[in-house]
């Protein structure tokens, strides 16, 4: 394991001290704590990280590629596996790119059921984090927490479309499913619910003196290297820079509704920690608004049954949970999309990894990993 | 034959009081069954409470209730293949695993469990015991290094500092205890027995000696306790997120179960110095607000209780259980499970056997009170950060520990003090 040094672009000027033999560890990709098959390799001081090289791919499937030999409602299915614990707001940016290129919208009532269920699957994203997260720091109790009340949200999903976690709910266009019967109740229950767990999470959590030295100073981003960096989501919020898609650029109906966007000051990991929280809250929010709001109407705009895009270009992004999630698609007029390229929000939030762990310890390093919310399945694609 | 046997039992005397090698064997063998019980028991108690702490089942499958579950787990690590790791010091490899265990079992010589319920009764008995628990690290070095493996060598190096310096901290915390014995009685002990024989004629538990000095005391013990344990919130050398499994990472099948042997092993010894120390040992509880000899043998009639009232919820849950026949044999083990239980209970109804086992009992008692602390801390507490483990233990516990050690010296020589001082006063002539 030692022995590739080569793999490694690792400035020498920190000088060790000791000037001791510096250790290189390879964590991953079969490591409890990185999440899927991340390998990050470490150079190390004692238990002091002098620099990282994150070696990624090992979850590379093609997604991108596949596009070109699918039509477009054929991709469809396929943007659920890249961050499949947020699969809901996937498929809203995909299906909103290829509207937009075809120029159409989706209905009103469409629209509303699609915040509904993308603010509800950034519930269960953000629960799958904090589970993680708290996790890697060594509580083992909000992992079960978080998956219990998670498990609400997935039956909603379940009853809507019929699965669970990789839901292929929406299509080009609008909604393909009608709301089930009791759909707003499930909803409303759930949000009645969700708020007094949510303050359980945070017992468990805000207040322990453990946890806050555990992630309090660590892993500092300023907000100028988080705009070099280009990362975004909670991440960026947290160093203070309010920058939320949903408001900036309000897409489906976002602007009807009021919310308001949690940010931090520090940006370290205690930051992240209750922006994220927070945003579960304004979730909530979101959706007791939607709900009561839900108009009627139809679900699906009029598309053709084989759609042809005109010639043309597009980029449209969204607020998925992890960040900005765009999507770029090259039209040739065809059935079939000429390029789609995928802006992560976890890809392009892991290039802050190295930044943020230089001079921390070993265990810092699994409490960034595990801030930072990253799903190597969108990493690799 | 049979007159020595009942001679030696009715004589009160530890194996090592009647100097009998024999009897000696016979204890040694029955704590090693007793302690390797236990740790079956806590395997599968730290599974359930666990799990009913965080809104789960636990282990339901094997047996009823998952109560065989450690006993299929066990059988499991014993048919599995034996790996070494081709580079690895076999030698050194093979032999940490038996050096751990044989230490965290070691220690056990001298836990008095009742008044003549310990092998022996060393006049050094607590430092014989904390020299003998502090020889485990070694164990733990060897393993780490052994193993070739950067995680194994990190986990026992993070494994080694934190014992070496929560054991100041627990030392001092020891020596608190200790000079309770000598103050106010003016003979100091070391062992053991002795230490909780000091308890009853000062009519006190050390815990509740000198408030708040001994409680003070307790604390510093029972926070370096769990990180000299290496049990969470301090369970760095073995964190599972950052070095996959610590010092025993290259470990498996049977090697592995005697690290998790003595891991919890240690874990009783360790809480067994602490109920000796602090709790005093195998005494019953309010000996003075419930005194008198009705108390005595209400108190004697516990243990037996405790089985009926065990006996009672597995009949419940016998009751309980899906009347289908997919669940009949889940049942009648339950059943069976409950009537052992019972009859336990009967045996412990015996005059005889009574008065003989509830010392055992309240000594288990209080050490079993302290595993529930384990695993109610691993359920609730994140882990500490390694410099972080190191501030607690240098910069807290080390100077509280200090403190608690001269408050406690000044407080217990305070009657010697005073007199000193008016005497020389009067000498001087200040007083009238």
């Amino acid at each position: 394991m030692s022995e590739r040094t080569d793999y490694l672009d690792l400035d020498t000027k920190d000088e060790t001290f000791l000037d001791a033999t510096e250790l290189v560890l390879n964590m991953g990709p079969q490591h409890p704590s990185t999440h899927g098959v991340l390998r990050v390799i470490l150079k190390l001081d004692g238990e002091k990280v002098l620099g990282t090289e994150c070696v990624i791919g090992y979850l590379h499937r093609g997604v991108e590629k596949i596009a070109e030999n699918r039509t477009y409602a054929m991709f469809n299915p396929y943007v659920d596996r890249m961050d499949y614990v947020a699969a809901v707001s996937n498929g809203l940016g995909y299906c909103e790119a290829v509207e937009k290129l075809q120029n159409v919208e989706a209905p009103p009532r469409a629209q509303y059921i699609r915040v509904i269920l993308t603010e509800l699957c950034r519930i269960a994203s953000h629960q799958v984090w904090l589970g993680t997260h708290a996790l890697d720091i060594g509580a083992l109790t909000p992992l079960f927490y978080c998956f219990r009340d998670r498990e609400e949200i997935l039956k909603i999903f379940e009853k809507y479309c019929g699965a669970r976690l990789t839901t292929h709910a929406f299509r080009i266009g609008g909604c393909i499913y009608e709301t089930y019967d009791g759909f707003e109740q499930d909803c409303l229950k759930f949000c009645d619910a969700f708020l007094p767990k949510l303050d359980e999470y945070e017992e468990l959590l805000t207040t322990n003196r453990i946890w806050v030295r555990r992630t309090r100073g660590v892993g500092i981003l300023k907000p100028e290297d988080c705009i070099a960096l280009g990362v975004t989501g909670p991440v960026l919020r947290a160093s203070g820079v309010k920058w939320d898609l949903r408001k900036a650029q309000p897409y489906e109906c976002y602007n009807k509704f009021d919310f308001e966007i949690p940010t931090g000051l520090n940006g370290d990991t205690y930051d992240r920690y209750l922006v994220r929280i927070e945003e579960m809250r304004q979730a909530v929010r979101i959706i007791r608004q939607a709900v009561d709001g839900l108009p009627q109407g139809p679900i699906m705009a009029k598309i053709p049954k084989v759609l042809k895009p005109p010639v043309g270009e597009i980029y449209h992004s969204i607020e998925a949970p992890k960040g900005e999630l765009g999507y770029f698609i090259v039209s040739d007029g065809s059935t079939q999309p000429y390029r789609v390229r995928v802006r992560p929000p976890s890809f392009v939030n892991l290039q802050a990894l190295d930044k943020m762990v230089r001079g921390l310890l070993v265990a810092d390093v699994v409490a960034v990993i595990g801030t930072l919310d990253i799903v190597l399945g969108e990493v690799d694609r | 034959m049979l007159d020595a046997i009942t001679n030696y039992l009715y004589s009160s005397a530890t194996p090592g009081e009647a100097g009998s090698m024999f009897w000696a064997t016979i204890y040694i063998l029955l704590i090693t069954i007793g302690v390797s019980l236990a740790v079956i028991c806590m395997n599968w108690l730290e599974r359930k409470i666990l799990a009913h702490m965080q809104v789960r089942l636990g282990p339901m499958r094997v047996g009823p209730h998952g109560l065989l579950q450690p006993f299929a787990d066990a059988l499991k690590l014993l048919i599995k293949e034996d790996i070494i790791p081709q580079d690895s010091d076999k030698l050194v490899f093979w032999s940490a695993p038996v050096v751990v265990t044989m230490t965290a079992f070691t220690t056990f010589l001298v836990v008095p469990f009742g008044r003549e319920h310990a092998v022996t009764d060393m006049n050094i008995g607590i430092l014989f015991m904390l020299g003998v628990s502090s020889l485990g690290v070694l164990g733990i070095i060897m393993a780490g290094w052994s193993s070739n493996s950067h995680y194994p060598l990190m986990g026992s190096l993070r494994s080694s500092a934190q014992m070496v310096s929560y054991e100041v901290a627990m030392g001092l915390a020891i020596v608190c205890a200790v000079l309770m014995t000598s103050l106010q009685t003016g003979t100091g002990t070391l062992s053991m027995i002795g230490i909780v024989e000091s308890q009853a004629q000062q009519h006190t538990w050390f815990i509740f000696k000198f408030f708040p000095l001994g409680f003070l005391a307790f604390a510093i013990f029972a926070i370096a306790m769990v990180a000299e344990t290496n049990r969470a919130p301090f369970d760095l050398p073995e964190a599972e997120s950052e070095l996959v499994a610590g010092f025993h990472t290259e470990y498996s099948g049977f090697r592995w179960s005697l690290f998790f042997l003595a891991e919890y092993a240690a874990m009783l010894a360790v809480s067994s110095i602490a109920v000796t120390l602090w709790l005093g040992g195998w005494l019953r509880p309010f000996p003075n607000w419930l005194s008198g000899a009705a108390w005595d043998t209400a108190f004697s009639l516990v243990p037996a209780l405790t089985m009926f009232v065990l006996a009672g919820l597995c009949l419940l849950g016998v009751v309980r259980m899906p009347k289908i026949p997919q669940m009949k044999a889940q049942t009648l083990g339950l059943l069976i499970f409950g009537l052992l239980l019972g009859f336990v209970g009967l045996v412990l109804l015996v005059p005889g056997v009574r008065e003989r086992v509830q010392d055992i009992f309240w000594f288990v008692a209080k050490v079993a009170f302290f595993m529930y602390l384990y695993i109610w801390y691993r359920g609730t507490f994140p882990r500490y950060r390694f410099d972080q483990l190191m501030k607690v233990g240098w910069k807290i516990l080390l100077p509280t520990g200090l403190g608690v050690l001269i408050a406690t010296a000044l407080w217990g020589l305070l009657p010697q003090l005073s007199s000193a001082v008016f005497g020389l006063l009067g000498v001087g002539g200040v007083l009238p």
